[in-house]
């Protein structure tokens, strides 16, 4: 344990927790842009810096390990100018483009741009002329580097959560910017994005975007669905976000305790639940008419019971092992073991089969 | 060959170099730094081995080739010895002259001889000239005497006694205690006491431990510890092992620039001798200790000097650094205790475990010790490379090493501690320099540049230009640095081209004390020094740019204009055929010439060519 003050009151805390940490569950606001839970911290945004009373210096709460003895300050005169003068930096090097952006009122710059009430940074003012191009020669993630405020948090996603390396942060100084391999784009075949959209859930901005969903709500527009992922036998946890009935984007949960804790998903998941709202997606049972040869709708009630005189037609001519039952990985476990079950108990046949082998 | 088993064998060694090298009869020591190099050393020395040869006295007379003797000045430069005649810049064609008359005759050569600018009188011997008399060439001290390249010269001049010292009558903790005695603190620019350093990665309870050698020097104009790489690699490698044997560490690496291609070349070759001779490797010299050490070539960029970062690089990742604590000492390279001090410093500690702590201690000042090595640049007579006591004044440094500022100009300022210092005036020129007073002053040690500005030098032009270098190397990690530095730069830019408006001086002001208190690292948070400490000595010149339009040192283009002086002009014609852009007209032995300032783009050609002196700069824009 370490004996720390914060503030003026002392506290004891655990000596392995950093400042913020130790701060936020004490109830001190410090804010932040690079640092997520999910993710390294490397105190590059400057944002959450605190005040060490003892050496005088300014030092990032997210990368810094409370010491006993220590003695800080969350808050004040000296600070505020700081982080201002921070973020009126990131500002005069950003759009004012609030109006139109994707992000709008789910960014976290925007949030502390009206904190410190920033309606015109110094240093120039807003960024007038974009210095990058965006980079959307994919079909399912857009980059506007000039809305990037390079913290980073793409990148340790990328490497840290889901291993791909697929981006880095590539230049030097005020050109630098983040990029896939070989100054091309996520979707070339030198890239190694797998499009798990794990950078866009965590971009801080409107930086990143799913190119899908462009144009289809701001998130708060958006009705949220928490869900499982129907397409294997992980059952990720997902986030639909729908808009007048439809699914236009699949966002990430953080939480402890699921089968993706830290917001992971493929891209299936992520990008593949246009079939909900397909066209041509089957939402009741068809039979066939033997007659004319064309499917026609039904209800569960006609069409089980077509199934039921079948099954018993089959087995009383052919015997059980007739039969065969493949299911599938889509399904849950309990879907899966009722058939197993169906097939042996009520038909008679050991020949089921599942299609999760891969 | 045998590898050294014990110090009784390296004693022996060092016997038989120091009786073969005092066999020879004559041996002539050439410059062969990089400076010497541009200056054309290799040519003479390919000239002085053919005429070695053709006249048959390749045994008797040994031509060495040295590192860096710091005189970049005067190269290529060339000492005969025993005698000691010291000549400076020799030509191939001064050769065959050299041979006959100094070495075969020990007659002199006056016109290759250094003749002070004061006095004009010619000087025979380095030592009497006031570039070397004034210094204290400690770490320096054989640069000049041995060849990077053999192993035995450096057992020649005790090379490896500090390490048979501290790995045999010492203990890890004596060691550090000896170095923290010593009062040694980094050379690189943090000066930290070096022992303090040591202490803290020894008490880590952590294996394995690293020690690196930070050569990533990148301040421009700056050259210290290549010259020692080049010059002398075994004594750094031999630092390098004391430290390591104190913290208690078996792999070392050295993270030098690939743009350093003699330094890398050197340090190669003295590692790959080291591991020869066994004084690389396992049980070294019997002892039971084991190091060896690997090269990692940088890339260039500027931030990797940064230790983090240059250790992100080490590991493979994009140099970038990041926030301490923790320090390298508890989480350094892959996380292990780290100990990293830069080349200068591995450099002087040999010297301090073979002579003590108090001998290094009796050199300098309170809380600096020692030696100090600088890059004497800028406006100065004797530019090169200096090794002076901390403690001597900048005015000793300018005038009796640096011999004054040339033509007769007056000194102004002098920038130390690379891109990243602070300008420090004329009138501040008696301050000691030591690290405390460096940084009392708004400047800092830095690695050791020092550039020497005069009367002609424009001081916002100055601040820009540092400036614009340290804003084009920041890794772009942090917003301040990032940003903050681009937006100072602009505003600079604006005040040099007379777009500077009421509120500059004090939003530049501003915004550099925000990047300094909130950077994440040592470039940021330097960087806007040359700014300020312009801002605090010459704000009157940044005045004159914003309110009077003017660059009162005649720098800025927009901001002077060219004039004719009627009196003086000739019209002899010269300046028209020389500009550019046909800004000047005139009839030849007409009337006087006439310059059109709204053409004029103030090249400077017509001002060289013009004899009489006829054409003036003056600070302003011309209505």
């Amino acid at each position: 344990m370490a004996e720390i003050s914060i503030n003026g009151s002392s506290y004891q805390v655990d000596d392995d927790r950093t400042i913020l940490s130790a701060a936020r569950e004490l109830g001190y606001d410090i804010p932040t842009l690079c640092h997520h839970s999910v993710i390294s911290d490397c105190g590059a945004c400057r944002v959450c810096l605190i005040e060490n009373k003892k050496s005088g210096n300014l030092m990032p709460s997210c990368t810094t390990k409370v010491t006993d003895g220590m003695v800080i300050e969350t808050e004040n005169k000296r600070l505020r100018r700081a982080r201002k003068t921070v973020i009126e930096l990131l500002l005069s090097d950003h759009p004012n483009d609030c109006m139109t952006c994707e992000a709008d009122g789910n960014c976290e710059l925007q949030d502390l741009a009206y904190e410190f009430g920033i309606d015109k940074p110094a240093y120039g003012g807003f960024k007038e002329e974009p210095r990058f191009t965006i980079e959307r020669d994919n079909p399912f993630i857009e980059h506007d580097p000039d809305k990037c405020i390079l913290c980073g948090r793409c990148i340790r996603v990328d490497q840290e959560v889901q291993c791909s390396d697929a981006i880095e942060f590539v230049e030097r100084g005020f050109a630098a910017k983040v990029g896939a391999a070989l100054k091309k784009d996520l979707g070339d075949e030198d890239s190694s994005c797998v499009f798990c959209g794990q950078c866009v859930e965590i971009c801080p901005t409107g930086a990143l975007s799913y190119a899908p969903s462009l144009g289809e709500g701001r998130e708060y527009q958006l009705k949220k669905t928490e869900t499982t992922c129907g397409y294997c036998g992980v059952g990720c946890k997902l986030e639909l976000k729908s808009r007048d009935n439809r699914v236009v984007e699949a966002g990430s949960i953080y939480r402890d305790n699921l089968p993706n804790p830290d917001g992971e998903a493929c891209v299936k998941g992520r990008f593949g639940y246009e079939f909900i709202d397909h066209p041509d997606r089957l939402s009741r049972p068809l039979i066939k008419d033997k007659e004319s040869g064309e499917f026609k709708e039904t209800d569960w009630e006609e069409a089980l019971d077509y199934v039921v005189d079948n099954f018993r037609r089959i087995k009383r001519e052919h015997g059980a092992e007739a039969f065969g039952a493949l299911c599938s990985a889509r399904c849950s476990n309990e879907d899966n073991y009722l058939i197993q079950k169906l097939m042996r108990a009520a038909i008679g046949t050991h020949t089921i089969d599942h299609c999760a082998r891969l | 060959m045998a590898k050294i088993a014990s110090p009784r064998d390296l004693t022996q060694y060092q016997k038989q170099a120091k009786a073969a090298r005092d066999k020879i009869e004559t041996f002539i020591t050439m410059c062969g730094g990089t400076g010497c190099e541009g200056s054309g050393c290799r040519e003479v020395i390919n000239e002085m081995d053919r005429k070695l040869a053709e006249k048959e006295l390749q045994e008797s007379i040994s031509l060495k080739v040295t590192g860096c003797q710091g005189f970049c000045e005067k190269g290529p430069l060339m000492v005969v010895r025993p005698a000691g005649n010291f000549y400076c810049n020799i030509q191939p064609d001064d050769v065959e002259e050299i041979i006959e008359k100094t070495v075969l005759k020990g007659e002199s050569i006056s016109r290759l001889e250094y003749q002070d600018p004061k006095t004009e009188e010619k000087i025979l011997k380095e030592e009497d000239i006031p570039f070397y008399q004034n210094q204290e060439r400690v770490v320096f001290k054989n640069n000049g005497f041995i060849s990077p390249t053999s192993i035995e010269d450096y057992f020649s001049v005790d090379g490896y006694s500090g390490l048979v010292e501290a790995l045999f009558n010492m203990s890890q903790e004596e060691i550090i205690e000896e170095v923290i005695n010593s009062g040694l603190r980094g050379r690189g620019g943090g000066g930290f006491p070096t022992g303090q350093k040591w202490r803290f990665t020894y008490q880590e309870d952590s294996d394995p431990k690293y020690v690196i050698c930070n050569s990533d020097e990148g301040d421009p104009g700056a050259y210290m510890d290549r010259s020692i790489l080049e010059g002398n690699p075994h004594l750094v490698l031999e630092g390098m092992m004391i430290g390591a044997y104190a913290i208690g560490s078996s792999q070392g690496f050295i993270y030098v620039r690939a743009e350093y291609p003699l330094a890398v070349k050197h340090i190669n070759i003295a590692i790959e001798q080291a591991r020869e001779w066994g004084l690389l490797g396992d049980d070294i010299l019997g002892s039971g200790f084991n190091f060896d050490v690997e090269i990692m070539e940088g890339a260039g960029a500027f931030i990797c000097g940064e230790e983090t970062a240059l250790m992100a690089s080490i590991e493979g990742k994009r140099g970038m650094p990041r926030p301490k604590p923790p320090f390298p000492a508890t989480s350094g390279l892959w996380g292990q205790p780290t100990n990293i001090n830069n080349v200068e410093t591995f450099g002087n500690v040999p010297l301090i475990i073979k002579n003590g702590a108090d001998w290094f201690n009796s050199i300098g000042t309170e809380n600096s010790k020692g030696s100090k090595i600088f890059s004497l640049v800028g406006k100065v007579n004797n530019t090169g490379l200096i090794e002076v006591p901390m403690g001597i004044t900048l005015r000793e440094i300018v005038f009796d090493v640096g011999g004054g500022i040339p033509g007769g100009k007056e000194v102004k300022a002098v920038q130390s501690g690379g891109p990243s210092g602070g300008c420090i005036p004329k009138d501040l020129l008696d301050i000691p320099v030591d690290f405390d007073r460096l940084s009392e002053v708004g400047s800092i040690m830095g690695s050791g540049g020092l550039v020497v500005m005069d009367e002609d030098t424009c001081m916002v032009d100055v601040a820009k230009f540092f400036l614009d270098f340290t804003q084009d190397e920041s890794c772009g990690e942090c917003p301040p640095c990032r940003i903050g530095t681009r937006r100072m730069l602009e505003i600079l830019n604006r005040i040099t081209s007379g777009e500077g408006k009421e509120g500059d001086i004090e939003l530049l002001k501003r915004l550099g004390e925000d990047i300094i208190d909130t950077s994440l690292c040592g470039l940021g948070q330097t960087a806007p020094n040359p700014v300020i400490s312009t801002i605090q000595y010459f704000k009157d010149e940044y005045e004159a740019h914003i309110y009077d339009k003017a660059c009162p040192a005649g720098v800025c283009q927009d901001l002077i204009y060219y004039n004719i002086i009627e009196e003086e002009c000739r019209a002899c014609d010269r300046c028209r055929r020389v500009c550019p852009v046909e800004a000047i007209e005139g009839e030849p032995g007409g009337d006087p010439y006439i310059l059109y300032d709204d053409i004029c783009i103030r090249c400077g050609n017509c001002i060289e060519e013009c004899p009489f002196s006829a054409i003036e700069i003056i600070p302003g824009q011309k209505e």
